[in-house]
Parts: C-alpha cells; sequence; structure tokens
C-alpha cells in the first residue's frame, strides 16, 4: 500500500492543544509542509504570537522565538536583518496582527522587509474568550459586543489585504481560506509562493487564511465552515491582492 | 483496497472529515477514545478512493490515508 | 585605542557600542538622543551592520528582542517617554534572558516634560521598569570617555548573565562634547562564539526556542527564582563605583551621572575651604553599591545625595546606610542641573544641622 500523506518533518510529532475543530492544526501543517517542500526547515525561523498560536513554537521544528502581543513583524524584522539567511516568518492571529500590532504589520509591509506572514483571520479573538477583533463582521455577537457588532459603536472591520495591497512596499498577498478541503490545498499554494517569494529575496509576503474557531462562535465546527463560506467569504473575497510579477489582481468571491 | 487510518488517540472529534469526504465513508464512532472524544471511523471502505481530502482538512494530523500502488504498465 | 577624541557623549556612546562590536541598532527619533540613532544610521553600514528606523519605540525594542534571539550584540537607544514605550520588549527579553542593551538618555518628565538634562528614572531602570520580575544592569557614566567606553561591559555583563543592560544617562552628557579615549581593542564579532541558545540555523542541533512564557504551574517560578540567583550572583560581583576624598569626610555627597559632576565642582570649593567633604559615586546604579555605603554610615556624619530627580536614589543610600546616618536630599527635578555653589550652601547646611535634624526640605 502507499502512504498517502505523512506527517511533514517540519512539524514536532505531538499531540496539538487546540480545540476540535480549530483552523490552527490545519495552517500548522500547510506550513510545515511548505517548510519541507522548499527544504528551508533548517535555516528558518518562526514567530510565534500572543493568543492560542502562542504554542506554535511547541510544534514547528525550527528555531521558534515567542514576542509580545502584536510585535511579530518587528521581531521578525530583527532577525531577518540580524540573520539575512535565515527565512523568517511570523504567525499571526487577527487581533494580534490587524489590532495591537497594525502599526508594526504596515510598517513591515512598507520596507518591504524580507519576510513572510501567516496571518489567521477566523474573526474572534480565541484565548482571552471571544472578544470583538478588528475584523469581527457587523452584527457579529463576540463577548464584548453581546448584542452584535453596531458600527456607531464599534465602527467596521478591516480588510488587511486590500489595505496592505496599496502599499508599494508589498510583494505577495494573497486570502484564501481553509472551510473545505479544496481551499486547504489552494492556501497550502499560495503559502508556498509567499515563502517563495521571500527565498528569492522579492520582499514582503503576506497570505490571510478565513479560519475558524468553534469555540468562541459558540457553534460545530461545521457550521463554523458554513459561516466562513456564507458570511466571511462575502466580506472578506479570497484571491490574490498582490504578486510582485503583477498589480491587483485575480480577487473572487468564492 | 484504498483506506484510511484514523489515530484515535489525536482524533479530536470535529467531524469536518465526514463532511470532507466526498464518498461519504467516514462517520463519528459510537464509543469514545481514550481522550474523551467520539473519534472518526471508516465506515465503508469498499467506497474509499484515497483521495486524501479528509486527511487534508484534518486540523490534528489524525487521519493516514493508504492508497494501492498503480500497477506498472 | 590610544587615540585622543572630541565627541559628542551621545556619538561617543554610539561609536563606543560600535567597537564594541554592534552589528544592529533600531531606533526611534526622540529628543535628547537623536545623535545615537543618526550616527548608527552611517556608521553600522559601514561597519557591516544594519540599523533601521523603527515606526516607533515599541517596534524598535522589539526589533532587538528578534536581533538579541540571534546571539548578536544589538543596541537600541531613547529617551524618557520612549523607555517608557519600550518597557514592553525589555520585559520580554528579561524574561527570555536575552542580552538587550539599550540607553536611555534621560530627559524632564513626567508626561511630555522637557528635553534638558534629568534623572527622573531612576525608579523605572534601577526596579526592573516593565511588569513582572526582574533586573536590568544599569551603568551611569558621568563623562563622554565613560559613555564611550560602557558599552562594552554592558554587552560583557549582559552576555555573562543574560539580562538587559543599560546605559541611564542624560541630556547634557549625550549632548555635550569632551576628549576621550577608547580604552579598549575593537571587538570583531566574527570572532565572538555563538552563544548556545541563539536563534540561527538548526542543522545538526535540535530545534531551539526563545520565549518567556511558561503555564504549568510552578515551572514559571523555577525560572523566576534561578534568574534570581544570578542577580545574587551579579550584586556580589558587578558593583562598581568611585570613592573621593572619603577617607577622612564628615558629610559624604552621593551622586550619579551628571550630577556627581556638579557635585565635583562642590567638593573642590568645600576642600578650599577646609570641609571635610566627600563624594561618593555609584557607577552601577543596580547592582547598588550597598555594602561600600553601610561601611561609611558607620565613619560620617551624614550623607547628602544630590539628584536631578524628586528623590529617588536617596531611597537606595537609606536602605543600603540602613539609617546608621541622616540621609539629606537635595532634589533637582524635571531638567534643572543643580550648580557646585547651591550644592556646597547644602554642604554647609547638613554640616551646621549635625546628626539628627533634616535638612531636606530648608
Amino acid at each position: 500500500m502507499l502512504q498517502v500523506n505523512r506527517r511533514p518533518e517540519s512539524l514536532v510529532d505531538v499531540k496539538m492543544h487546540y480545540c476540535p475543530g480549530c483552523g490552527h492544526g490545519i495552517v500548522h501543517r500547510l506550513v510545515a509542509e511548505v517548510m519541507d517542500e522548499l527544504k528551508i526547515r533548517e535555516r528558518t525561523i518562526g514567530v510565534a504570537p500572543v493568543g492560542c498560536a502562542v504554542f506554535a513554537d511547541h510544534y514547528f521544528n525550527c528555531d521558534m522565538i515567542q514576542g509580545p502581543h502584536g510585535r511579530g513583524p518587528a521581531i521578525a524584522t530583527g532577525i531577518k536583518r540580524s540573520k539575512p539567511q535565515c527565512i523568517v516568518f511570523s504567525y499571526q492571529g487577527d487581533g494580534d496582527l490587524a489590532s495591537i500590532g497594525m502599526a508594526e504589520t504596515i510598517h513591515s509591509a512598507g520596507r518591504s522587509e524580507n519576510i513572510t506572514i501567516i496571518f489567521i483571520n477566523n474573526a474572534i479573538y480565541g484565548m482571552t474568550g471571544g472578544q470583538m477583533a478588528p475584523t469581527t463582521l457587523v452584527g457579529q455577537k463576540a463577548t464584548t459586543c453581546p448584542l452584535g457588532r453596531d458600527p456607531k459603536v464599534n465602527g467596521y472591520p478591516i480588510r488587511v489585504c486590500e489595505l496592505l495591497a496599496q502599499l508599494d512596499g508589498s510583494r505577495y498577498l494573497e486570502r484564501t481560506s481553509i472551510h473545505t478541503a479544496a481551499h486547504v490545498i489552494k492556501a497550502k499554494k499560495a503559502i508556498k509562493k509567499a515563502f517563495q517569494c521571500q527565498i528569492d529575496g522579492k520582499g514582503f509576503s503576506l497570505v490571510e487564511v478565513l479560519s475558524t474557531c468553534p469555540t468562541n462562535m459558540g457553534i460545530s465546527p461545521l457550521d463554523a465552515c458554513k459561516f466562513v463560506q456564507e458570511k466571511l467569504l462575502p466580506q472578506y473575497p479570497l484571491g490574490v491582492f498582490k504578486d510582485s510579477d503583477g498589480g491587483m489582481n485575480n480577487v473572487s468571491r468564492n | 483496497m484504498p483506506n484510511i487510518k484514523v489515530d484515535e488517540a489525536r482524533c479530536k472529534g470535529c467531524e469536518l472529515c465526514t463532511a470532507a469526504c466526498v464518498k461519504k465513508c467516514i462517520v463519528m464512532s459510537t464509543t469514545f477514545s481514550v481522550t474523551g472524544y467520539y473519534p472518526a471511523v471508516c465506515c465503508a471502505p469498499e467506497r474509499c478512493t484515497g483521495c486524501g481530502l479528509c486527511a487534508q482538512i484534518c486540523p490534528d494530523l489524525a487521519i493516514t490515508v493508504f492508497k494501492e500502488e498503480k500497477a506498472k504498465a | 585605542m590610544g587615540e585622543k577624541l572630541l565627541m559628542k557623549g551621545n556619538d561617543a556612546m554610539a561609536e563606543g557600542a560600535v567597537r564594541a562590536g554592534c552589528r544592529f541598532f533600531a531606533g526611534y527619533p526622540i529628543t535628547p538622543q537623536n545623535e545615537v540613532p543618526e550616527y548608527m544610521s552611517w556608521r553600522l553600514p559601514q561597519a557591516g551592520g544594519a540599523f533601521i528606523q523603527a515606526e516607533s519605540e515599541v517596534a524598535a525594542i522589539n526589533m532587538l528582542y528578534g536581533s538579541a534571539a540571534t546571539g548578536i550584540r544589538c543596541m537600541t537607544s531613547s529617551s524618557s517617554p520612549g523607555i517608557s514605550l519600550k518597557q514592553e520588549g525589555i520585559s520580554y527579553a528579561a524574561g527570555a534572558d536575552l542580552p538587550i542593551f539599550f540607553a536611555n538618555v534621560v530627559r524632564g518628565g513626567p508626561g511630555l516634560g522637557n528635553i534638558a538634562g534629568a534623572q527622573g528614572d531612576y525608579f523605572q531602570s534601577v526596579r526592573g521598569g516593565g511588569h513582572g520580575d526582574y533586573r536590568t544592569f544599569v551603568m551611569a557614566p558621568d563623562s563622554v570617555e565613560e559613555m564611550g567606553n560602557f558599552p562594552l561591559h554592558c554587552y560583557a555583563v549582559a552576555e555573562k548573565y543574560r539580562i538587559p543592560a543599560m546605559i541611564l544617562t542624560d541630556g547634557v552628557l549625550g549632548q555635550m562634547m569632551e576628549p576621550l579615549e577608547f580604552k579598549f581593542p575593537e571587538v570583531d564579532p566574527k570572532k565572538l562564539s555563538e552563544p548556545d541558545w541563539a536563534l540561527g540555523e538548526c542543522r545538526g542541533r535540535k530545534n531551539r526556542l526563545v520565549g518567556s512564557y511558561d503555564l504549568y504551574e510552578g515551572r514559571l517560578e523555577v525560572m523566576t527564582l534561578n534568574r534570581a540567583k544570578r542577580y545574587a550572583e551579579i550584586e556580589a560581583k558587578e558593583v562598581m563605583f568611585e570613592a573621593q576624598q572619603c577617607d577622612d569626610a564628615q558629610i559624604v555627597l552621593v551622586a550619579y551621572g551628571i550630577s556627581a559632576r556638579a557635585c565635583g565642582a562642590a567638593l573642590k570649593m568645600a576642600r578650599a575651604e577646609g570641609l571635610k567633604v566627600g563624594l561618593f559615586r555609584p557607577i552601577t546604579l543596580w547592582p547598588f553599591p550597598k555594602k561600600q555605603l553601610r561601611e561609611l554610615a558607620d565613619r560620617v556624619q551624614g550623607f547628602l545625595v544630590v539628584e536631578m530627580s524628586l528623590g529617588q536614589m536617596v531611597d537606595d543610600v537609606r536602605l543600603a546606610t540602613e539609617f546608621r546616618a541622616p540621609v539629606h536630599l537635595h532634589a533637582r527635578p524635571s531638567g534643572v542641573t543643580p550648580t557646585g555653589e547651591e550644592i556646597l550652601k547644602k554642604i554647609k547646611d547638613t554640616l551646621k544641622a549635625g546628626k539628627g535634624e533634616c535638612v531636606c526640605c530648608k
């Protein structure tokens, strides 16, 4: 018999702590598979965020650093400038990247820092217990907007890829999703392109992954996938927002 | 014959694989595992094509997929 | 080495860091430390290093956190409000046992305050500064020459004990020009051995983790207690101070940094008038020269602490001397440098007051 799939070498062989159906496990695997395929594990340094993925440094089988909330891009910058031969990625959630760390995100893109960011957008705070995220949808309930996000009080969700696409420094930007197996396969291709962008020395790359947090959304993992399809996709269209070989293109809504 | 192997100790019973399986050959077990979840099981191995979509969606890397080697022409 | 140079304090500190092997600097503009990033912006590329003007102090210190994790010598600098912002990263570096090095060119505070030299950040520097239980190795130069020569010592201590190290200076020392000599051979960072915790290429070894958290009950306490052992060793071995004419002194002035320079002028005037005055200058503010002050306390009539803050170091002097002698205070907070004359007057008041009476508030 032929074994179709195999645990990537870039992922430590331990059980992950994430809740049932959480998207982090899928994205961890995709990043690890890409590291294996590009043969960069032994020269990669990953930055773990604050949030549920704070434990990412237990799972990736490469050198890892864990830093303050939102500062991943700054830490990655310090590492990359000190060891340019290393491949540096920062793994961040929506609160981490688009709220407290928005300045670091925008400026690392503005500098076209040659790093790769994996951005998990599940429209909610996970580890702290379901508070409103900068990407929480209008009307979506969270523990700090129990009646649903009201634009008059809480403003509107932020589209990160669209925002960064305006900057000359961003080189590869794509929004993907992992709510179906087909989307997972596409997300991996995007992650691989982003790392390749860094290997080729082209500059800042970011892959946004629409993900699920069944626990804090208060729904089953399968319903969470439906939520992504029906609610998140219309607000956050998938596609390539920037490719150093071309401009903005290929944005779709499915 | 293609088949899948579910690592019961790693499976958290999220059911994502049951939706991903095009042939609908994955269901949740009725008895719980050592970790207290109802793990996924392949209920109809004869329908499994070894496509691997269940493993693609599995957040816990709990599914290993096997496929028959193609006979050399 | 051996060459006499004329430099601004901030420039000397930057050059001293580069000569000590610094190859990465991230900073953000704020007066009166601007010369440091300006100097580094051309000097580091020349030395094969990297300079970044960060988007904020918060970003700068986190860039340093990343850089230090790769095991290279790096630096950031700022002035008071900027150092407050950097406390996040400093605490993380302390928790992750990273030997970062930074400088605070203190200005008047609190708040935006002003841009004159001041010493109001003493507590922030020696008591930790950020959140959690940790210490920072703090050196306080009183001349441009010390500004240039202290970075090397900061790197040595930071790396030996794996703690953050800083230079606490002020706007006056940062801006003034003086002759100086770099008293050490230039360090070639390529010849420094890579630490066994540094992140990089994990080929042929287990992957490494740098972080400051541990959620398992009790394990974080063990990490902190292990750090406390190193703190105790630093307190025993790394104290630096300078004592001038303390042997026969009735009154000993205690001051650091630019205040100590003003006290030096007062000391000369006092001695010329036949007054038995000495000057004790802590060079390391943490570890604080407790033992030395404690020994002096039994021999003198009193101490006069002169500081450009409301009275911060005076607490440490009182703790160190265990109230065995009166400890008086001459405080000039928020950006005023005391003159030798006003200190001399305070010395005379203190001598007149004798034991027991306090002249602090007069």
